[in-house]
């Protein structure tokens, strides 16, 4: 296909905006099935369970909103809480402590108002599933999408062997080791793999959904259930692994908000290296090369 | 223009966001939603019991782990008349009712249950909250409690009705603190009916004279100020019909996890 013979003036849009909006490169290409079906079923079921996950444990964590290290809570010296300050009537601050460090986060962290009213909360509404205070709900929530994602996790993991994709996209090799540093290095001049080579996962797309899927995952299921009385007492060496209960609770918060690391910068990828292209990828698999198909 | 897309991008996400969340607190309101979501408990139920069986043990811990304040939750006082009337004796004249689908019904003071082979041990406690604490429990096991009260064929869950009025007595008809639990973790052999804590008397915030143990559940399960037991088939007929106080408001029967 070749470009539109209007090179006259400067109302051109800018290769940037035609990628964002899907209009078709100007020069050669052509359509590359880049995801396998399942793969974006899968992928968008994910993205609904995370969501739900994230915000029901926001609402789980408020009911006592401080973290610790080690069996039990040394109620004295958190690693972090979010506290409110002033009384039950009037809340007046949110503080929250990061060891010995405190910050003033009245409004977000700690304190936030609820229903036009400075409450003490962890978390404000805005992020919690329930909204409001509610833990029992938040419980319910949880618990059950727990299931999906495991679930769901399970399916796109054992697809991913069987079809190799795994072997070949997912998990980094000594190649993709040798271009790492360049990579970084084009990545942060957001200069983006064309032609053949974007038909590929480089090593940073490895690493990060590679470490997503194998590593985070697994550790936020299994701190999820360390924290479970009744696996503790079938599984006891779970509380080895982890350095004990609420050990297990601190990782568990921390896998949390390395998925909400990983879904910004996801999100910042996917608009920069061309939204509606990888869009389209991902809901009906096609992806539009640059270049001739046997160039 | 690219604070442009990135003033689109934050828009359209707030939006996302914002419409996704405003659905959830209606959803979460409606009965059929907290019911389905309720389902899974048995799922979760279901399969934690295939793991850990009925005698897998909840981990014990040595006397250096024994949390130097243990923190009371839930009742701190029942405050009522009887109870200040009982704390003001030494819970001398207390008793135990064991009745419902037995054959032998038993009615224990304090003496008769510390006349049953005591077990002590040191286990970490875990509220629903999401805190931990290690104490250590001294008390009768429940199955030899049970055993001497002579089960039904037909009982399957002991319920334990408590001395704390939940809410402000004075206000009139307020419900009474209740638990369940079914025969496979009521016969648990770490499940007590537990009188000492760290070595001593069962103190009034923790639930003295005697409160329930099961080292396998979350602190709501482990009803205080324990007065009586009573065998059942099923628990659907009594109070809110979910087995327990805060399972009438919405929370699980089953707290293994």
């Amino acid at each position: 296909m070749n470009a539109p013979s209007r090179s006259t003036g400067n109302r051109q849009a800018p290769p940037w905006l035609r990628k964002a909006l899907g209009l078709a490169p100007l020069g050669p290409h052509y359509l590359f099935r880049r995801h396998a079906l399942l793969t974006r079923a899968t992928h968008w079921l994910n993205a609904v369970i995370l969501f739900v996950m994230l915000l029901s444990g926001l609402q789980i964590f408020n009911a006592h909103p401080a973290l610790y290290w080690g069996r039990t809570s040394d109620f004295d010296h958190p690693l972090l809480s979010l506290s409110a300050r002033g009384s039950d009537d009037a809340v007046t601050k949110g503080v929250t402590q990061v060891g010995p460090w405190s910050f003033d986060t009245t409004g977000v962290l700690g304190a936030s108002r609820v229903d036009g009213e400075m409450t003490a909360r962890g978390f404000p509404d805005w992020a919690t599933i329930p909204g409001p205070q509610w833990l029992a709900m938040g419980r319910l929530w949880h618990f059950a999408f727990a299931w999906l994602f495991v679930l769901n996790g399970a399916i796109f993991v054992v697809y991913a062997f069987w079809s190799r994709h795994a072997q070949r996209e997912l998990i980094p090799g000594r190649d993709d080791l040798a271009h790492l540093p360049r990579e970084i290095a084009d990545h942060a001049r957001l200069r983006f793999a064309k032609g053949e080579a974007a038909k590929h996962y480089n090593a940073l797309q490895k690493l990060a959904y590679g470490s997503v899927i194998f590593g985070v995952a697994p550790l936020i299921v299994l701190t999820g259930l360390t924290m479970s009385p009744t696996i503790d007492a079938a599984f006891p060496e779970l509380l080895w692994i982890f350095g004990g209960r609420q050990s297990a609770r601190t990782i568990h918060f921390l896998c949390a908000f390395a998925f909400l690391g990983f879904f910004v910068v996801h999100i910042i990828m996917v608009v920069l290296s061309g939204t509606w292209n990888n869009l389209r990828s991902m809901i009906t698999g096609r992806y539009v090369i640059e270049g001739d198909e046997h160039g | 223009m690219a604070e442009d897309r990135r003033g689109f991008l934050k828009t359209a996400l707030a939006s996302a966001g914002a419409l996704a969340l405003s659905s959830c607190t209606p959803l979460s309101q409606k009965p059929w939603v907290a019911e389905a979501l309720g389902e899974v408990e048995n799922l979760t139920r279901r399969v934690q019991r295939l793991f850990a069986g009925s005698h897998a043990l909840a981990p014990e811990f040595a006397r250096k782990d024994i949390a130097p304040v243990f923190r009371a939750n839930g009742t701190l006082d029942p405050g009522t008349d009887d109870y200040a009337a009982h704390a003001a004796n030494g819970f001398a004249d207390w008793r135990i009712e064991v009745g419902g689908l037995v054959g032998n019904k038993l009615s224990l003071s304090l003496a008769d249950l510390r006349g049953f082979p005591a077990r002590t041990q040191i286990t970490r406690h875990d509220c629903v909250e999401g805190w931990s604490c290690i104490g250590e429990w001294t008390g009768a096991p429940l199955a030899l409690v049970l055993a001497a009260a002579k089960p039904k064929p037909e009982a399957r869950y002991v319920m334990f009705y408590c001395a704390d009025p939940m809410g402000n007595s004075s206000s009139g008809d307020v419900p009474f603190y209740y638990e369940s639990l079914d025969l496979l973790e009521a016969t648990h052999p770490q499940t007590l009916l537990a009188y000492e804590l760290n070595g001593k008397v069962l103190p009034i915030e923790h639930g003295a004279p005697v409160r329930l143990r099961a080292e396998r559940q979350l602190g709501y399960k482990m009803a205080k100020y324990v007065e009586r037991l009573e065998l059942v088939e099923n628990f659907s007929e009594i109070n809110g019909g979910r087995g327990g106080y805060w399972e009438d408001l919405g929370y699980s029967w089953y707290a293994g996890i």
